[in-house]
């Protein structure tokens, strides 16, 4: 029947007797605290920092997080571990003077146009200095505006807000182990930039934006498009539908005072209609849609045993981390597009013939958690004729934006109601938002279709959980299924890595890039609690208790747009409509610089790593000595020598390749022998 | 006790004393042309017909001539430098015209060549050699010692001087315990600036559980002025690897690093040379000594920054990262490179812990004082008559190393004055200053730390009364805010705007406000930065606040600086009552400001004047005044 396994990856933490220090006179207790600020916040005492993030490493360098240590002096509590008997004063004259120092120090090199900063209210800069009471900064204003980085769509950098807390370049190499951005130059003129000094949307960004969630100022934050969005619902001509992701519901509300998780689908939809939106859809139905499609995939992938283990597509970030990383698992990825897209599209094919109207003049905006989606919807693969399926992107915090530009007293809206067809969900749609959410969604669909019998209780919790990588097996009637959900991207590494080791047999694996999944998107309200990301998690697992229907299958609407549009599932107009290709990003795929022109034919081909490494280490000069050497021995018909880029064995450097032959640590001698090797290898049998 | 009454450690050369002719090889020699000489004697010994030998062999026969290269000699501001053996002659600023002469009367003809011989400046009298050369007399010399007269590139030389017996003890006759216990009792501390006790770093490293263990040695002399490590590596690299051999020992690690920076080509090269040496003689390797522990070493170029010589930005840049400090704990003998347990020593500590093996701690001690034992050496740079290399024992006073071997203060002409000292920095742009008060101040690391200065890595700078306070201060920061990593608040914002501040004081622009906030500032940086960096960059700014007062409020309160140094407070003017219109200041003056009749006095017009201060310099009369 139907079984459940859980494994969990992670540390187990002994528990040791309970010893205490005294923080500004009162005996405290620690016990695992992995350092005093921890300790001292959990004694209610709320000290300020930057750079100190508990899911990142310490770095200590905003040094707001001073404490006194009797006997110590003055140390950073975030990098000191709790000792018994430790005497820390928090609030010496001392300390609120150096505190004091190292905020107008910042304030004296930071643009201060702070109305209009897209962070004014929510940045930890403004904050702090109001509550430290900084009234004046003593010292003379160093800053030099530095030009915007706009070249990326999901989101801004804005050198002039920057502290250089480093917040953002270890989520980006930590927990996403992208590391698009890193410090560069040192002294005042230290800064964090993509790489070369390139704009963020060269590089190896893959969008997920939490570099702006962690962003404690207005340094990164999300491209807002509200002005597009704005200009489209003013112009008479157009219509403008809009859907609205499942995380959107249970975080909005934080932006105007609602408790976090608290669902708020009905004033949503209430605020789009009144700012002239005039059809509002849910990315849930399409989420449903999506398990149809994509379940079937991975049924029919795991009845003939190929391309296994099946990875999900909806992420967009995760899709860009595959493609630029991993582009020989692309086969692998699920075909599906994502909710977002595939209600864009569907949304683009019958909507101007139902509503009678030119294709041109029907605008698709998403509301997402996700900045991702930004990029998702310009991708050149979604859209028809150079018509994006997708229009315009907006985050929630962009949402709310409009909202308070409006005017309206969100809590005060009388809810509405979704438009239907395309308005109708089942909860495993709505789950979509969570991170497992993907997983158990097919799961509920996969059970049914593999048994063939009615599922009962629609809940797997084996998937579900706070855990980097979670590993659940499930059987259904005998068949195996064995599933791993992860979340941050630096966890997907060391799990794709392990499947190519063939160190885990897997056939389903759900990939989110943010942590929490799409509830702790960039795009979401801005916060720095891990208890609001629980509170969300939690909305949207109520959210689809409160729903009758728990089961994708159960969407009628759903199979009614099959019958009326997309025929079979997994069919040809489906696939038309629902699913997608990839591209293989990798840094230089294929270049080569070809030295020689004799003619074609049948040569031994010589390939030297010009790449940065093994050009330090002399590649050029083993270059120049093959072709000398083809050269002094007139191989010029038998022989084609190439400079070439990265083969990735950067420490083993040089490296040539002689036809399928990797030489590592080649020089000049050994590449032309092993030339000459290959050569009378080829000759010979003739 | 001379460098040359030292017993000689070549002590078993039965033969006469073989002729040797030692061309220094130091950078200052090199610049000033002692390549070029080299090259000249080679080729003129020959033609003279005397058999040359330039490679080190243990043996020698009657007659010949054994010519080489060595490492610094110290005495830089007399280069080039050549040394006669046996006699025992030191000619200075020996230029190539020289060559025939040093090869016809002395190598030929046995005599010394006169005026080639250093010639005291207040005794009038020529000294042959080191041993009557003030410079060289007062000082005592260790880990100097075979700097000025061993090939460096023969590692034959020096084990024949009985080098590497101390790492061979340590490996075949001495338990890690032992060696550690050792370098305890012989209460080295680290040379590289913060005086930290060796033994106690090594214990930590070595009680850590086994497996990979690293030692680096930190050559990353960053401090502008310093080239104590420099001249270590270049003069005598094998007592360098041998000290890291040691250390490997102690802790139990069998792979070292020694990161050099990258400014240093020469030591590079010398540091490579020895460690393929090494290599080639089994003392690293797979089988260290025939111990059966395998030891390898790697040279390894940085980047060229300042910071990188912190340990853990150091860590970081090994590793490949950008050279950043992390916060501490877990101090690097717990988790290092790689996150193993690694000890990071100086080029000087691990050169002293090579004769505290080989003589024991008790011998160590007898030089120095209690809490600072042993010897230290220093780069003796600024307004000196001998600006050089210079070892002493610590507790020597601030007085014989200014004025006894560094032959005293020199006013803007270089020529010696009497009452001409004003101060030293000592320890670079995170040490501080020195004044007159402190001149019999013992020189050791818990005096200076008490009078807010340090050892630092050694850098000794002296400035006589013309020199600016503020304008020193001033120059530090500048220096220390553009090697600030730019990780902490503190101090990537809090140096540069020390600066800042001090551009208001000599520019004119400050008030008691300023004062106050560059004090509270510098109090700030001081306590709170990350690293020691950041820690130490307000030093020279509190310490001339400290010192000197009342230059800072000439500067903020009278818009006057004492010494003229800065331009922007300058009002020069011609006192009209010792002018005498000899004109010479007009007919200098760049931008023709001055104007006057002759013989009448002279007038300087205020608008038109850039304060270049020449009208003063060319005034023999000194009736220019304000400058």
């Amino acid at each position: 029947m139907l079984k459940e396994m859980k494994t969990i990856e992670g540390n187990m933490t002994t528990t040791e007797a309970t010893k205490t220090l005294t923080i500004d006179g009162r005996e405290v207790p620690f016990n695992g605290e992995r350092n005093l600020l921890e300790l001292i916040r959990k004694a209610g005492i709320d000290l300020p920092t930057f750079c100190y993030h508990s899911d990142l490493s310490v770095y200590g360098a905003c040094r707001l997080c001073l404490v006194d240590i009797q006997g110590r002096g003055v140390q950073g509590a975030c990098s000191t571990p709790p000792e018994a008997g430790l005497k820390v004063r928090t609030q010496t004259e001392e300390i609120r003077e150096i505190r004091k120092i190292t905020i107008e120090l910042l304030l004296a090199n930071h643009d201060q146009q702070c109305p209009t900063c897209p962070k004014s209210s929510a940045c930890q800069l403004q904050d702090i200095a109001r509550k430290l009471g900084i009234r004046k900064v003593r010292f003379k204003p160093v800053h030099q505006l530095a030009e915007l980085d706009l070249s990326s769509v999901s989101l801004v950098r804005d050198p002039n807000k920057c502290v250089l807390c480093g917040d953002c370049v270890r989520f980006c190499d930590e927990i996403q182990g992208v590391g698009a951005i890193d410090f560069a130059h040192r002294g005042h003129e230290a800064a964090v930039l993509p790489a070369f000094g390139k704009g963020l949307g060269e590089g190896e960004c893959i969008n997920c934006g939490q570099c702006a969630a962690v962003c404690p100022t207005g340094a990164l934050t999300p491209r807002p498009e509200v002005d597009e969005v704005w200009r489209a619902l003013n112009d008479p001509v157009k219509t403008v539908v809009v859907q609205v992701a499942p995380a959107v519901r249970v975080a909005i509300g934080e932006a105007f005072g609602l408790p976090s998780g608290m669902s708020a689908t009905g004033q949503i939809v209430a605020a789009l209609k009144r700012l002239g939106f005039d059809k509002v859809y849910d990315t849930a139905f399409s989420a449903d849609l999506t398990v149809v499609e994509e379940a079937n995939e991975f049924l029919k992938r795991k009845a003939k045993g190929e391309k296994l283990p099946q990875f999900t597509s909806c992420c967009p970030g995760w899709v860009k981390f595959a493609e630029q990383y991993f582009p020989d698992l692309l086969p692998n990825l699920s075909t599906c597009k994502s909710p977002q897209q595939m209600l864009g599209s569907v949304c683009k094919a019958t909507l101007p013939s139902e509503m009678g109207i030119p294709k041109e003049n029907l605008i698709m905006v998403s509301i997402m958690p996700c900045t991702a989606k930004k990029f998702e919807a310009k991708r050149p693969e979604f859209a028809q004729d150079g018509v994006p399926d997708v229009d315009h992107v907006l985050t929630t915090q962009e949402l709310a934006r409009m909202i308070e530009e409006a005017g309206f007293r969100f809590k005060e809206l009388e809810p509405e109601s979704f438009d239907m067809p395309l308005g109708f969900k089942t909860g495993a749609g709505v789950i979509f938002g969570n991170s497992g959410g993907v997983s158990e969604a097919v799961l509920r669909y996969a059970a049914e279709a593999v048994t063939g019998r009615k599922l009962g209780n629609p809940d797997f919790l084996s998937v579900r959980g706070e855990d980097g990588i979670r590993l659940a097996t499930v059987t259904l009637d005998g068949v195996e299924l064995k599933l791993a959900v992860v979340q941050g991207l630096k966890n997907a590494r060391t799990l794709v890595e392990k499947v190519r080791r063939g160190e885990c047999q897997l056939d389903l694996i759900e990939v989110m890039a943010c942590p929490g999944g799409c509830i702790g998107g960039a795009g979401q309200p801005v916060t720095r609690e891990r208890e609001v990301k629980r509170l969300r998690t939690r909305g949207l697992y109520e959210a689809d208790k409160n729903l009758d229907l728990h089961k994708s299958q159960e969407n009628h609407h759903v199979t009614e747009m099959y019958q009326k549009y997309l025929g079979e599932i997994g069919g040809r107009k489906a696939h038309h409509l629902l699913h997608t290709h990839y591209q293989n990003r990798r840094r230089i795929a294929d270049e080569r610089m070809v030295f020689g022109d004799g003619p074609e034919g049948d040569k031994v081909k010589v390939s030297v790593c010009a790449g940065t490494n093994c050009f330090l280490k002399g590649s050029q000069e083993v270059l120049s000595e093959v072709l000398q050497c083809v050269d002094a021995q007139q191989l010029q018909d038998q022989v084609e020598v190439s400079a070439s880029f990265c083969f990735e064995k950067c420490d083993q450097g040089p490296t040539v390749r002689v036809d399928g032959q990797q030489l590592q640590n080649c020089t000049g001698k050994g590449a032309c022998a092993a030339m000459r090797e290959r050569l009378k290898n080829k000759v010979a049998p003739e | 006790m001379s460098a040359q009454s030292l017993p000689n450690p070549n002590g078993n050369n039965g033969h006469s004393a073989q002729r040797r002719v030692i061309v220094c090889a130091g950078t200052g020699c090199v610049a000033s042309g002692s390549y070029k000489v080299f090259q000249a004697l080679v080729e003129q010994v020959r033609a003279a017909g005397l058999p040359v030998v330039t490679e080190f062999r243990p043996e020698h026969e009657a007659g010949e001539v054994r010519l080489n290269k060595s490492g610094c000699q110290g005495f830089c501001q007399m280069g080039p430098l050549v040394t006669v053996l046996p006699e025992n002659l030191l000619y200075n600023k020996v230029r190539l015209e020289d060559v025939s002469e040093i090869v016809a009367e002395t190598l030929v003809a046995g005599r010394a060549v006169d005026r080639l011989l250093y010639v005291d400046s207040t005794t009038k009298k020529h000294c042959r050699g080191v041993e009557e050369i003030p410079f060289y007399q007062r000082q005592q010399r260790f880990v100097l010692r075979s700097c000025g007269t061993i090939d460096p590139e023969s590692i034959d030389e020096y084990v024949h001087q009985g080098g590497y017996a101390a790492a061979k003890k340590a490996y075949l006759q001495m338990t890690p315990e032992q060696i550690c216990q050792e370098i305890s009792r012989s209460g080295l501390r680290g040379r590289g600036g913060g005086g930290f006790p060796t033994g106690r770093k090594w214990e930590a490293a070595r009680s850590q559980p086994e497996g990979k263990k690293y030692v680096i040695c930190n050559a990353d002399e960053g401090d502008p002025g310093a080239f104590m490590n420099r001249s270590v590596m270049e003069g005598n690299p094998h007592s360098v690897l041998e000290g890291l051999m040691i250390a490997a020992r102690a802790i139990g690690a069998d792979e070292t690093l020694i990161y050099v920076r990258t400014e240093y080509p020469l030591a590079v090269q010398r540091m490579r040379t020895a460690v393929k040496d090494a290599e080639k003689r089994g003392f690293l390797g797979a089988d260290a000594f025939g111990s059966g522990k395998p030891l390898r070493c790697e040279v390894m170029e940085g980047a060229g920054a300042f910071v990188c010589g912190e340990e853990t930005a150091m860590i970081a840049s090994i590793e490949g990262q950008r050279g950043m400090p992390r916060p501490k704990p877990p101090f690097p003998a717990q988790s290092g490179l790689w996150g193993k347990p690694t000890i990071i020593n100086n080029v000087e500590t691990l050169a002293h812990s090579v004769r505290v093996i080989n003589e024991g701690a008790e011998q160590f001690r007898k030089l120095g004082t209690a809490a600072s034992p042993g010897t230290k050496t220093f780069a003796l740079t600024g307004h000196v008559a001998n600006t050089g290399l210079v070892e002493v024992p610590f507790g020597a006073t601030l007085r014989e190393v200014v004025f006894d071997i560094g032959g005293g203060i020199t006013d803007r002409r270089g020529k010696v004055t009497r009452d001409g000292f004003k101060a030293v920095q000592i320890g670079g742009p995170s040490g501080g200053c020195l004044t007159r008060e402190h001149l019999d101040l013992p020189l050791d690391y818990d005096s200076l730390r008490g009078v807010g200065a340090m050892v630092g890595s050694g850098g000794l700078v002296a400035m006589n009364s013309k020199t600016c306070m503020v304008a020193i201060a001033r120059f530090f920061m500048d220096f220390t805010q553009r090697e600030s990593c730019g990780k902490c608040v503190l101090c990537r914002e809090g140096t540069r705007q020390m600066l800042a501040l001090l551009d208001d004081i000599i520019e004119g622009r400050a008030t008691a406000e300023t004062l106050d906030l560059l004090r509270k500032l510098a109090s700030a940086v001081q306590k709170g930065s990350l690293c020691g960096l950041g820690k130490t960059a307000p030093n020279p700014v509190l310490s001339t606040l400290r010192h000197f007062p009342a230059e800072y409020d000439a500067h903020v309160f009278h818009k006057h600086c004492p010494t003229g140094q800065c331009k922007a407070l300058a009002k020069p003017s011609i006192d009209p009552a010792k002018c005498k219109g000899c004109t010479a200041c007009a007919k200098k003056c760049p931008v023709n400001a001055i104007t006057g009749e002759r013989k009448q006095a002279h007038i300087i017009n205020q608008a038109l004047c850039i304060k270049c201060g020449v009208c003063a310099e060319v005034c023999k009369l000194e009736a220019v005044v304000g400058v």
